[in-house]
Parts: structure tokens; sequence; C-alpha cells
């Protein structure tokens, strides 16, 4: 069991924020997330895309504002547990939550904020008879450990980065890699379309291009796919397809968490720390809403502050603080580190 | 000046929005601050064909760029008539475009 002070649900930039003003407070945080490495959509959609609405920052990459968050807080050592989502959350008689992932790991703490944003990354399923049939038996959405695909033979559908990454990892390991998409054109960082390009140079892989998988084929297991290219259909003997048509979020297990949810966001107090219908579980960023909310990261890092305000009373009550300006007071990490402004001169010139 | 526009929504309910032409509005933004239910997940990047739609009427939009190809190209439920409605600024020939919601 990992106990904490706030388990943060959700490792985007709001939830990373919240680590850094908890810390501040002494409060220690854990994070749960359901996609493999911290900052939510903006490691996972759009890293390599500028925002400029981040105060002071007059431009930065999405993947640039997480790196920076993940420095930002590192003198409060947060906790981790990702390629997992938060599945269940129990109260306990003491006032605290146990929230158990759908790997079963679980942790306890006395406060709970969902960050959650648009909710858990699901991958997008193409429409194909008995594709439920042979999930992990022959199709996986999502690749975890490319060792399992050692000596195998691998379809891998889509035209993407995913695709063109993992293509390039397989190629290395698995007996057969085939690549297919529907058209010519593939979307993805020029690095990886060269890499492609020249592996299948070398036949190292198979590309086949404009095509599509049209039927599945096994008993217990997938043994075969069919591809559709313009019009020819051939069948592909393989022991693993791959369709990686990118991750499609949705408001996941915490739908049935008992919080009050209107159109797919959780109605908070915003008039006083974002708390919501059930009193130790808060929501922050895009995954609230109140009146006049907008969905920014910037509003998600105000949100985050007040929250943790909250946690304190609610973990620490009747405990008085008052806030403190980093400026003044420096940070202390609970790693031992210390950060603090340079004491000024005071000296006499003659 | 404002256009009026007709959004089809899953339910085959047709619903008429005025658009502003002059604030940089797409057809994605315009169905969300109309409330209809197009999610608009990546925010108007054109990489989650979230907002995809039909094109019902016969106006002629700007064409479509490699991203929004290669995004319907992963897209479901791809059809000829089908954008992405994030790449479909809001401007004054547009007046009386009809289109009608994509499956989710």
């Amino acid at each position: 069991m990992i106990k904490t002070d706030i388990i943060i649900i959700g490792a985007g930039p709001t939830g990373l924020f919240a680590v850094f003003e908890a810390g501040l407070l002494k409060l220690k945080c854990h994070l749960i997330d359901s996609l493999v490495q911290p900052g939510g959509q903006c490691a996972e959609i759009y890293p390599k895309k500028p925002i400029y609405d981040i105060p002071s920052r007059p431009e930065i990459l999405a993947g640039d504002l997480v790196d920076q968050l993940m420095t930002q807080i590192q003198p409060f050592q947060p906790g981790f547990t990702l390629g997992e989502t938060a599945q269940d959350i129990q109260k306990q008689a003491d006032g605290s939550f146990i929230v158990t992932t759908d790997k079963g790991t679980q942790h306890k703490a006395p406060v709970v904020a969902v960050a959650g944003g648009l909710g858990t990354f699901e991958p997008r399923k193409p429409n194909l008879e008995g594709l439920q049939k042979w999930e992990d038996k022959g199709i996986d959405y999502i690749i975890r450990d490319p060792e399992k695909y050692r000596n195998q033979k691998v379809l891998i559908a889509g035209g993407g980065d995913s695709a063109l990454d993992w293509t390039i990892v397989l190629a290395k390991l698995a007996q057969e890699v085939t690549l297919i998409h529907r058209r010519n054109e593939f979307r993805g960082a020029l690095d990886s379309v060269e890499k492609v390009q020249a592996l299948k140079d070398q036949n190292k892989i198979q590309l086949i291009t404009p095509a599509e998988v049209t039927t599945l084929k096994g008993n217990t297991q997938l043994e075969a796919v069919t591809v559709d290219t313009l019009g020819v259909e051939a069948t592909h003997p393989v022991d693993y397809f791959i369709p990686l048509f990118g991750l499609t979020p949705k408001l996941g297990p915490i739908a049935h968490w008992g919080l009050e949810i209107e159109k797919n966001v959780i109605k908070v107090d915003n008039s006083l720390d974002y708390q919501t219908n059930i009193p130790g579980i808060y929501a922050i960023g895009d995954v609230n809403t109140y009146p006049g909310k907008l969905k920014l990261i910037l509003c998600g890092f105000h949100e985050a502050t007040l929250m943790c305000q909250s946690a304190y009373q609610l973990i620490n009550p009747g405990k008085r603080n008052t806030l403190k300006y980093t400026t003044l007071s420096g940070i202390t990490g609970f790693d031992g580190s210390r950060k603090e402004a340079q004491k000024s001169t005071i000296k006499t010139i003659e | 000046m404002d256009i009026i526009i007709t959004v089809v929504d899953r339910e085959g309910q047709a619903h008429k929005l005025e658009a502003p032409t002059d604030m940089a509005m797409n057809l994605m933004e315009v169905c969300k601050a109309y409330e209809l239910p197009v999610e608009g997940t990546c925010g108007g990047m054109a990489m989650c064909a979230s907002c995809q739609c039909y094109v019902l009427s016969d106006h002629e939009l700007q064409e479509r760029t490699p991203d929004e190809e290669a995004m319907l190209s992963e897209a479901f439920h791809v059809q000829e008539n089908s954008r992405l409605g994030c790449q479909i600024p809001m401007e004054e020939k547009l007046e009386g475009l009809k289109v009608e919601l994509a499956p989710e």
C-alpha cells in the first residue's frame, strides 16, 4: 500500500504543478496516470506544438512545459504509478481514501485530487468483426513491453508517429514486421519517416500502402488478417496485429465514484477550494466545471494552488498557516535540497 | 458579419447557428459555443477527428491541408464529404453551410 498526503489522479500539467504547491505546505503527493509517461495531453498528443498563453513564457513547446514542471517539482519527490488507471475509490473509517488501479495497486491518503483532464486515454479501435474476441489474444492496442514481440510475426496498422516508432523498434526484435496504412503518406517526425523508408529499402520490414485490414481470422488466438490493397485481398499470417490509430479520452471509472458530474466533467465549488460533492475529493484542471470555467493550463495552476491550501487545512485541522512567498522562504525539498534567494550585500563604499 | 449555418446533430436534429466571421472561429468552435456534442479533444490541431462532419451543402471550402488529410485517413466513418470542423474557418462565403456531425 502506497501512503501519501494527496493522491493526484492525472499527471498532466495541473496535476504536476499541484505537487509543487503541496510541497510548499510540506504535503507529499503521489500521481496515478493511465499513460506510461507524465504530461497528459501535452506529452501524448502535442509535445512538439507551441503554447503561447503560459504567463511569462511567450512560447513554450508542450513537451518542454512538462519537462520544466518535472524539474520544478523534483525537490518534492512525488511518487508515480504510471500506465495504470485509477479504478476504484473507498472511503475508510478514519476519513481517508484508498484508490485502487486496474492493476490492483493500492494508494492511501486523506485527500484525493482528480486532475484527470479529459479522462483516461483509450485506444481508438478499428471497426472489425471479432475484434474483441482476440483482444489480448493477438491484438494489442498499446505496446507495453516490446520483448513480447521477439521472434513473432507482427502487423502494425496506422500512419502516425506511434505506428512509425514501433515499426522501428520492433524491426530489431520481431521475426517479421509489416506496416500497413490507408495512404502512402505518413504523418510523423521526419527522422522516423526516413528510418522506416530505410528499413523498407533494406527489406527489413514489409510496407503495404494504401491498404487496410478487413478481416481477422483465428481460433483461440488470432492467426491471420486479410489485407485489402486497392480492392485486392491477401491473407497475412500473423502472431500479433497492432492497430495504432491514436488514443481518445473517456472519463472512465471516475464517472462511477459518486461525484456530481455534468457533461463529462466534475462539478466543484469554485467559490472556495475546488472540492467536489464528496469532502476530501477535489477536482482541478480540465476535468472540473463551475460557472465561468475555462479549460486552460494557467487556470489549472490556479485551481491546484487553492486546492492545496484547502487540503492543508483538511489534513492539519486547526493548525495555523500563512501564505509564504517563495522569494523569501525559498524551497526546502523533501530530499533535503534547499533553494533560496541570495542575501543582499551591505557594504560601505568609501 | 455573422452568418447562419446548419449543423445536423447525431440524432438527426438540425440546429441553425449564428456564427461570427470576425473572431477567427472554426466550425468545431462554433459547435462547442452552442454546446453541440463536439469534443474538440485536440483543441483544433487536426489531431483527433472528434469534430469530423459531413458537408451536405455544395459550398466551396478551403482544400484539406496535409494534416487534415492525414487525420482523416486514420479516422473512422470517413466519407467523400468528410471534413474536420476545426479546419473550416468561418467566413462570409459559408453563409447557409450545412453539415452533419459524423458518429463518435
